[in-house]
């Protein structure tokens, strides 16, 4: 197993993986502040379609992003057996709703490869890196994507 | 500097209210007071700073104070008068002082001829009278904590020793004997509390209380070592001593005392002059009952709080109302009886939170009056700069804002009232020539109007030029030529980014810095800024912010499904219109008619961006507002809910601005309200058709 040969590395780096748009993505665990079940949002006006809206996390108000229509697949319908992974992307906490959540991934950094150069759409302009698996990959998400472009997260 | 940094920030804090004090007794003095008091006042202002400042041996301070001080003692003495100049002068040493105390404060250097020619023409009052004593260099210690410094406090010790004092076989002697070593003693005994007939007397009891006056102390731990070990047979109290009170009283007598209970007998001997005694056999007692304050230190009307807490005393009570809101829902939830106690335990509940949210927001309002000295001192700088006459007169000092907006006014305000001078206010041959008084005006003036502050910059001077501002705007890129714009829409152009009136660049103003750049400020404070100008008769800035920043009363409402809040201080009134109310103008611009005014109605959800098919307008409810945008407008809105405090959340941090809406508040149920922003909606141009590729096409869809 890679993730086992990896362990003791030094430069071993730690991902969360999970299902978006029926995809397998992943994000840098350092990254990540909760991992929580989704629950209504309140609605913002004149906000892009993956925004789905704004929830209150201990007291905070915390914008909720659907991550598959933000990289250009169907939105997700939310249901209680969807997942909501919060993660903080520059001084922004953000809400990122995915289908769900499937592990942990240690691997060594030499395991992480470029994103071969396919045809640029929304997915793969998002997408940093690959880390091969067994028989899937799994692709690193830059969460520089969900920042604003002009001071807006409509980006 | 090695020095402690608490202290040093002791000392600027202290140094800015003794300059607020130099700046007020200057004003005085310009406005003509000529008693001693003021010019006290201002002299021991200096001489505070100055001593202060010999202490940090900041030399460039001292020197300019010392300066500053012997024509102010010149001026005391009456060597010198006041009159027009030398004022100006004082002003000016006043600015040049503040400035050096800055300077020390950011590490920086003032340059030389900002100081040089105040100091000369100080330098020329004191002309001939001019003794350069150096006994004026005299310390004087400011009322610093400056803990390990080395500076010496007398301490006052108020010592009641009870009655286990003395079963335990303790003597009070002793114990001031050991006072006796740590420094010059003098020895006072209250015999307030000993009773008056010889029967109520119990000699096994103790009545006198000892206050001594410990000299050359650095700190209070010596003097509390002393009580040690009567620490719990005895009542003490050890504050810093002041100096003037206890070296002259002239009331206090000394008499040889060898125990206390010796002491009702003792007739009162004849007054004598009352000087340090350091032999603790004298004991001075007052013949009458002493105010039991004498001689302790005056505590300072103003407590100095870390900001900090104060904020996470906000923080905590902005939970609190969360809370309030939180429980009353639960409550209401539960279905108690209506005559249920716990409805009217939860009104006093919420009047509380209320209580102390106030009590809290007022801990943090400030009076605007530092801020604005600060503003006349630009405006005299700037004035001397532009070699105009101006006159400057401030209202409403007193008026309290938040502390963030204080502070964070201060650059806005400078850079409007620079521009005040430099361009609004004319020459004064074009002010004559337009038949007007030489000195221009300039007037500065903060208010409260219903749940806002407001503050007007204005000046009496020729007023906007609409035609090159519009010139300039085109020139810039702004504008296309052939718009037609009415003249308050040429008056926001002045708020346009990139926009800068001046043709030249002076020192003054345009330092690249413009009106959208005030405007940023304001509206971060979550204020608005508006113009008014009358050509030839001058220009107003209007800014009005919110009293608080964190919390505020609020309608919460229902629009489209979704839970709002509307701003309680712009709502006028609550309609619920009938079909006679209504008319119809145009395709689909519908009016309300109110008292026989016709007020255009908003329907609040399509403005958001519900293109539902919204229920006729008479299922709904009007909320009447006033805006600085529109003079009146109706939103129509689904249905009002309750009227309550809410916390302020901002949206900006994590996600950005959203047209319309101002922030957004948690409600009892721990979901989010958004809060509308009730200018913005009623200035805002119709909705554009939705794109059906970006925008939520249904509104409703989750929640």
């Amino acid at each position: 197993m890679l993730d086992n040969a990896a362990k003791g590395d030094d430069l071993q780096q730690e991902f969360v993986t999970f299902i978006a748009g029926g995809q397998n993505f992943c994000i840098e665990i350092t990254q990540i502040r909760e991992i929580r079940r989704w629950a209504p949002v309140t609605v913002l006006p004149h906000s892009p379609r993956h925004v789905l809206g704004v929830i209150n996390l201990r007291g905070a108000v915390i914008p909720i992003v659907d991550l598959a229509a933000k990289l250009g697949f169907a939105p997700i319908e939310p249901t209680e057996r969807h997942v909501i992974i919060i993660v903080a992307v520059s001084d922004r906490i953000i809400g990122l709703l995915v289908e769900s959540v499937s592990e942990i991934l240690g691997v060594r950094q030499s395991m992480v490869k470029e994103t071969p150069r396919t045809q640029e759409d929304e997915a793969v302009k998002a997408i940093e890196g690959i880390i091969p698996q067994e028989q899937d990959m799994t692709k690193i998400i830059n969460l520089g994507i969900l920042l604003p472009q002009s001071g807006h997260l409509a980006a | 500097m090695a020095m402690d940094n608490a202290i040093l920030d002791a000392f600027f804090e202290e140094c800015e209210d003794l300059l607020a004090s130099l700046v007020d007794g200057l004003a005085e003095m310009c406005a003509g007071t000529t008693d001693t008091e003021t010019i006290n006042a201002v002299f021991r202002a200096v001489h505070s700073i100055k001593g202060a400042a010999g202490a940090f041996s900041m030399d460039a301070l001292v020197s300019f104070a010392h300066k500053f001080e012997t024509v102010l003692d010149a001026l005391r003495a009456g060597q010198i008068t006041a009159d027009d100049t030398p004022l100006k002068v004082l002003q000016r040493a006043g600015d040049v002082l503040s400035d050096l105390v800055e300077a020390e404060r950011d590490g920086t250097i003032v340059p030389e001829d900002r100081v040089d020619p105040v100091l000369a023409d100080l330098n020329d009052f004191l002309g001939d009278t001019q003794t350069d004593d150096d006994e004026a260099f005299s310390f004087e210690a400011l009322s610093l904590d400056l803990g390990s410094a080395d500076v010496s406090h007398s301490y006052l010790c108020t010592f009641t020793p009870r009655k286990a004092f003395y079963d335990t076989g303790h003597d009070p002697l002793l114990l001031i004997k050991a006072l006796k070593t740590l420094g010059p003693v003098q020895v006072r005994c209250d015999l307030q509390t000993l009773p008056t007939k010889l029967a109520d007397f119990d000699p096994q009891d103790g009545y006198l209380t000892w206050q001594v006056s410990v000299g050359d102390q650095s700190d209070d731990l010596k003097i509390r070592e002393v009580f040690e070990f009567v620490d719990d047979l005895s009542d003490l109290q050890v504050t810093l001593a002041d100096e003037s009170a206890d070296s002259v009283d002239h009331r206090v007598q000394s008499l040889p005392v060898e125990e206390g209970a010796a002491l009702i007998d003792l007739p009162p001997p004849p007054a004598s002059d009352d000087l340090p005694v350091p032999e603790a056999q004298n004991t001075q007692i007052p013949p009458k009952p002493a105010t039991p304050d004498r001689g302790t230190r005056k505590s300072s009307a103003s407590l100095r709080v870390d900001p900090e807490r104060v904020d996470r005393l906000i923080n905590a009570v902005g939970e609190l109302i969360i809370n309030q809101s939180v429980i009353s829902q639960r409550i209401q939830e539960a279905a108690l009886p209506t005559s249920s106690d716990i409805f009217s335990d939860l009104d006093d509940y919420k009047l509380l939170a209320r209580e102390i949210q106030e009590g809290v927001m007022a801990i943090r309002a400030q009076p605007v009056k530092p801020l604005f000295q600060r503003m006349l001192r630009i405006a005299r700088e700037a004035a001397d700069a532009t070699g105009k006459s101006v006159s400057i007169l401030t209202e409403g000092e007193a008026t309290e804002v938040d502390k963030t907006v204080v502070e964070r006014l201060a650059d806005p305000l400078t850079h409007m009232i620079r521009n005040a001078i430099d361009h609004g206010l004319e020459d004064p041959e074009t002010r004559l020539a337009s038949g007007k008084t030489e000195t221009g005006t300039l007037r500065l003036t903060a208010s409260q109007k219903s749940g806002s502050i407001v503050i007007e910059v204005s000046d009496d001077g020729a007023g906007l030029n609409r035609e090159r501002i519009f010139e300039i705007a085109v020139e810039k890129g702004l504008i296309e030529r052939d718009l037609q714009l009415s003249e308050p829409e040429i008056d926001l152009l002045l708020f346009a980014p990139g926009f800068s009136t001046a043709s030249e660049i002076t020192n003054l103003s345009g330092r690249g810095v413009g009106m959208d750049v005030v405007k940023t400020a304001i509206t971060e404070l979550g204020g608005k800024i508006s113009i008014a100008s009358t050509a030839g008769e001058g220009t107003t800035f209007t800014i009005s912010l919110p009293l608080t920043l964190a919390v505020m009363d609020g309608m919460v409402i229902n629009v489209g499904g979704q839970t709002m809040v509307v701003p309680i201080a712009s709502i006028i009134e609550t309609v619920r219109p009938t079909a006679t109310d209504l008319a119809t103008i145009g395709l689909q611009g519908n009016l309300l008619r109110i008292r026989g005014e016709y007020v255009p109605i908003i329907d609040l959800g399509a403005r958001l961006g519900d293109h539902q098919a919204s229920c006729s307008l008479t299922d709904k409810v009007l909320l009447l507002i006033q805006t600085e945008a529109v003079q009146q407008c109706a939103l129509a809105v689904d249905e009002i809910f309750d009227q309550r405090q809410i916390v302020v959340k901002s949206m900006q941090g994590n996600y950005g601005e959203i047209p319309g809406i101002s922030g957004a508040t948690i409600l009892g149920d721990g979901k989010i309200a958004l809060i509308i922003d009730t200018d913005s909606i009623a200035s805002q141009s119709p909705p554009h058709m939705p794109d059906p590729q970006n925008l939520t096409e249904d509104f409703r869809r989750v929640g």
